[in-house]
């Protein structure tokens, strides 16, 4: 019913997910909480079953053919990804263990190379606590500065003293997109703007990756990190990708296996890029599911996706107001062009946490809390907010069902 | 799937809505501040103790029906309490939420009265936090305060 007038038929592509199409006591299952950790279609879980029950092999160490086919089919999901965001290289494609773990692979690599005390490093108001804390631990043991770019009263980044801000900067890291307020923020603006001044823009792109196009090289960033869970993949895996000529000078983030070309008593030797930032043998059947999941969002077009949620935006953000007035407060951009599907609110002074609660009973699931974005929180005036985020198997029905849950959660208070 | 009425009984609610003992107290009363990293809630106990008897207790803060009714109905069972008896019915209480200590035994006799109801919290494991952020801010206010 829903898809049939949307950019992609999402009641065929919901049947792809099964927990998406699952119910609990005989009641559908409302799944709003993508921008959390996203639901994995069947290809992905297929793709990951098959390779353990006939193909599981180690990479790169071993000569017999199980093996070599086992690398081969790593090493394919590298050059998956790489196409996906449009890098120049799969050698600048790094497989960690989350978007977390690379954000302080730079801090760590080419943050202790580069920085020293008192040089500048510019953060947003809204970002995530991974990109917020592997600075403030470098604050703390070099004494650099950190600045950051505040937002305005509808929720975007505050640009008018942006240039003030990045006077003498060595790095803007900066989210993408909000994973709070759903902000869509002007990449390639911000990446020239940090260029401008010889500073290093990375890019916190966790919540854009799963939801649009991503063209890195147009963005021109210099790092960039995001993580296979949000994208219908397995947990376990997130991705770095930094320039080559970066990642080529920066020393290695996690020695021992895998890493190294030679080792000595008296030395070590780094392997090339990207083995050079894996260590140890890696989430092999978990990369080949991100390799499946890529080629499924692939299928279904990245474009498609986003327009999708567009409408998805619109159908909400035009639905709740209507609804519920002045009782639901939305902490976001109101302009869906300018948003992700991703809605962070307060409702009728009920605590988010009493809320998701009272939403579980019809299987409406949302995260309430502080959304590892506490600075964020205290700066928008709210301890939690209750969020609501939607995909591409979400439909108008689950954004009804969030309506009619909400309006008789107040039932109890 | 327990339903929602377990949790949201109607005493708990009654706290929630009208708290009991809810501001501050000047110093030289004890202030401890809890925080949920769950949630994002936090809550201050001030405790006005003296000759080993907690004279007054009040709570601020902001949090969940169920943080906040516990707190207020802990304040109301410990007013007025002998420091000792005070600590009793924490352990009485963390053990009725599966979470007791291992010092000290528990006292299966002290009555939890209207408490009681939080019982019903434990069938929602990730609220069990919520419930007792009040009662560890306490301990550690009776424990500052005897330091």
């Amino acid at each position: 019913m829903a898809g049939s007038n949307t950019s992609l038929d999402a009641e065929k592509i919901r049947r792809d997910f099964p927990v998406v199409t699952s119910s609990i006591n005989g009641k559908p299952m409302v799944y709003l909480d993508s921008a959390n950790t996203s639901q994995k279609p069947v290809a992905v879980i297929d793709a990951m079953t098959a390779f353990m029950r006939e193909g599981y092999a180690p990479i790169n160490r071993s000569a017999y053919s199980l093996a070599a086919e086992a690398t081969e089919k790593y090493e394919g999901a590298r050059t998956k990804v790489a196409k996906f965001i449009n890098a120049k290289s799969s050698r600048e494609i790094v497989f960690t263990k989350n978007a977390t773990e690379a954000l302080n692979l730079i801090a760590y690599s080419w943050g202790r190379t580069n920085l020293k005390r008192g040089d500048v490093v510019v953060l947003t108001h809204m970002e995530h606590h991974a990109n917020i804390v592997p600075w403030q631990m470098l604050q703390q043991e070099i004494g650099i500065e950190l600045r950051w770019v505040p937002l305005t009263s509808d929720f975007q980044l505050d640009l008018s003293s942006l240039s003030n801000l990045l006077a003498g900067a060595k790095v803007f890291s900066f989210t993408s997109m909000s994973n709070v307020l759903g902000t869509i923020n002007p990449v390639e603006k911000l990446c020239a703007a940090a260029h401008a001044v010889g500073a290093l823009a990375i890019v916190d792109a966790c919540q854009s990756v799963p939801h649009a196009p991503t063209d890195v090289q147009a963005w021109g960033a210099d790092f960039t990190m995001f993580s296979s869970h949000k994208m219908c993949g397995p947990s376990g895996v997130g991705v770095l990708w930094g320039r080559e000529a970066l990642l080529e000078a920066m020393p290695p983030f996690l020695g021992g296996g895998n890493m190294i070309s030679e080792v000595r008593l008296d030395g070590f030797k780094c392997a090339e890029l990207p083995a050079k930032f894996e260590a140890g043998t890696p989430p092999i059947t978990e990369v080949i599911g991100l390799g499946a999941a890529v080629d499924y969002l692939n299928g279904i077009g990245m474009a498609n996706v986003r327009r999708h949620e567009v409408e998805m935006s619109s159908y909400v953000l035009e639905n709740l107001t209507a609804r519920f007035g002045d009782e639901i407060t939305i902490h976001g951009p109101r302009n869906p062009e300018l948003r992700g599907a991703t809605f962070s609110f307060a409702f009728r002074g009920i605590h988010p946490h009493d809320l998701s609660q009272i939403l579980d009973q019809t299987n409406v699931c949302v995260r309430a809390g502080h959304h590892c974005a506490k600075p964020l929180m205290k700066i928008i005036g709210a301890n939690a907010t209750a969020r609501a985020s939607f995909y591409l198997y979400n439909t108008k029905a689950d954004a009804d069902a969030l309506a009619n849950a909400l309006d008789s959660a107040s039932d109890i208070f | 799937m327990p339903g929602v009425e377990d949790l949201y009984r109607e005493i708990i609610l009654d706290h929630y809505r009208t708290p009991r003992n809810r501001g501050e107290l000047p110093p030289p009363a004890v202030c401890t501040e809890g925080n949920n990293p769950l949630c994002g809630d936090d809550i201050r106990i001030f405790l006005d103790i003296a000759d080993g008897v907690v004279r007054d207790v009040k709570f601020s803060g902001q949090g969940c029906s169920i943080s906040q009714s516990s707190t207020s109905m802990m304040t109301v069972a410990i007013k007025g309490k002998p420091v000792e008896e005070v600590r009793a019915l924490v352990r009485r209480f963390k053990h009725m939420m599966t979470l007791s200590d291992d010092e000290g035994a528990v006292d299966e006799s002290i009555k939890l009265g209207d408490i009681e109801a939080l019982g019903g919290v434990v069938k929602f494991p990730v609220r069990i936090k919520c419930a007792t952020l009040g009662w560890n801010t306490l301990l550690e206010g009776l424990n500052s305060s005897q330091g």
